[in-house]
């Protein structure tokens, strides 16, 4: 018990951990976060729409994503994405993508859904009085939702984008079934090289665990900060 | 696209000699509700027992119930299921440690259990939130009649806590369900195992992995719907929100 354990194992490899594997991990979480807000968004006013086949869809879309575990999407994308690859560029057979292109699209229209579900919460958080004093003056239904609507919404849902975020940044680690190098992958690949699993998965989970509570305790007291007194 | 489809591949016999890929499909899915449901009697025992005592007068069982849940909640699972795979028969002493790498099935039960307790974490917040949005003057009122504070947990707060949670423990169970499909990585052969062990078979790609997704789906459809029922059925009368249909996922 803990009797062969080697901690300098930790020291050697801190480099390639954070240069390597940490690098991807952020880089990852924050280009999804950012293109899962946008595309969440505009799913959200397609769910919220008049338009009858729009909204629909929309929600198909959300709705199936959210019914499938992360894993097997992770898995979908993988093979589907050189095929869209193909697809858009009109190329003879199913184009090769790097493994950081085929994490991003992975991760952004996986968390598009959940995004979408919790911009739509914040849309319909804003009072319907809103929406009426800006039709009153004249404005058109983009300039409705980009002056009036979203800006409020979203300031009322940063502190749940946010605890988002810090999920879907424990949820990277999953691109491991297809042996990227994200952290976790930098992690096991020494762990399995050096034969030192122990000291590698439990400084891993060391790692995480101070980001993501140090993370989450930032979102609290920013809640406490910009919440609005009504 | 440059892909040949061939639904039929659902009827050949898989590599194993004996089942074809639609038995093996639903073998995995069969993995995956053994594994979903014995963790959630993990998570909703753990889970209760440490959202009560976060509601506790007593100052060091609250930081101990936080402490646990931060743990629990901030190590990603496939993490946490090398924690329990890889590292724990390492750090206990030699005896046990063997005992436990010459299990059989060790990574079902290495997923129930870490699944089981990573939900609890979550499990013990929606406890939480369920006792604090009740009015004091409930608990006020039943230590006034004379009941221990025990009592006025069992007896008056958490029936109507409970009830107030149903819907989000209904989502906190259909993510259970999708969670243990982490369990691959430490070589669980449940549904997303199973599609993937089939697409390296017989090279259908997107018809293992259609296959898969309509299980989860079908899966996600009945729970969805027995959870709607168990509201209905369980609700008070007088009291608004109870008794109208959980909003879909």
């Amino acid at each position: 018990m803990f009797s062969n354990i080697d901690w300098d194992v930790i020291i050697r490899s801190l480099p390639y951990l954070f240069f390597d594997g940490m690098r991807f991990t952020i880089m990852l979480t924050l280009m999804a976060t950012a293109g899962g807000i946008v595309i969440g968004t505009l799913l959200a006013l397609a769910r919220l729409s008049n338009i009858a086949g729009l909204s629909q869809v929309a929600g198909a879309y959300v709705n199936l994503i959210r019914s499938m575990p992360l894993v097997l999407v992770i898995f979908w994308f993988y093979f589907l994405v050189p095929y869209i690859g193909q697809w858009l560029t009109g190329a003879e057979r199913p184009i090769q993508v790097g493994a950081f292109l085929s994490a991003l699209v992975t991760f952004t229209l996986f968390e598009a859904a959940y995004f979408c579900e919790i911009m739509r919460a914040g849309i319909q958080s804003i009072s319907r009085g809103q929406v009426q004093a800006a039709q009153a003056l004249g404005m058109t239904y983009p300039q409705q939702m980009m002056e009036v609507v979203l800006p409020q919404a979203f300031r009322n849902m940063v502190p749940v984008l946010l605890t988002q975020t810090i999920v879907l940044f424990q949820d990277t680690s999953l691109v491991y079934v297809i042996s990227v190098t994200d952290f976790l992958g930098a992690a096991s690949k020494i762990a399995q090289r050096d034969g030192r699993l122990v000291e590698m998965y439990l400084f891993a989970a060391v790692v995480y665990f101070v980001i993501s509570l140090a993370a989450s305790h930032a979102v609290h007291r920013l809640q406490h900060r910009i919440a609005i007194i009504r | 696209m440059s892909y040949n489809w061939d639904w039929g591949i659902f009827f050949q016999l898989s590599p194993d000699g004996t089942h074809t890929y639609l038995q093996l499909l639903l073998f995995g899915a069969c993995w995956t509700l053994a594994t979903a449901l014995l963790a959630w009697v993990i998570a909703l025992v753990i889970g209760s027992v440490i959202g009560v005592i976060r509601t506790s007068p007593v100052p060091w069982l609250v930081r101990l119930g936080n402490a646990y849940v931060e743990f629990f909640r901030n190590i990603p699972l496939l993490v946490q299921m090398f924690l329990w795979y890889f590292v724990l028969p390492e750090v206990v002493p030699e005896a046990i440690g063997d005992w436990l790498k010459q299990l059989n099935n060790a990574s079902f039960y290495n997923a129930v259990i870490c699944l089981g307790l990573y939900t609890s974490a979550r499990v013990a917040e929606q406890v939480k939130a369920g006792i604090l949005s009740l009015r004091s003057g409930q608990r006020l009122a039943g230590l006034a009649m004379g009941f221990t504070l025990p009592q006025t947990y069992r007896y008056i707060l958490l029936p109507m806590a409970f009830r107030i949670i149903l819907p989000p423990l209904s989502s906190e169970f259909l993510n259970i369900i999708k969670n243990s499909s982490v369990a691959l990585t430490i070589g669980l052969i449940e549904l997303t195992a199973a599609a993937r062990s089939m697409q390296e078979f017989s090279f259908h790609v997107f018809e293992a992995f259609t296959g898969a997704t309509v299980i989860y789906i079908i899966i996600n459809i009945i729970v969805v719907n027995g959870m709607r029922w168990l509201e209905r059925r369980v609700a008070v009368p007088g009291f608004i929100g109870m008794g109208e249909p959980a909003a879909a996922h």
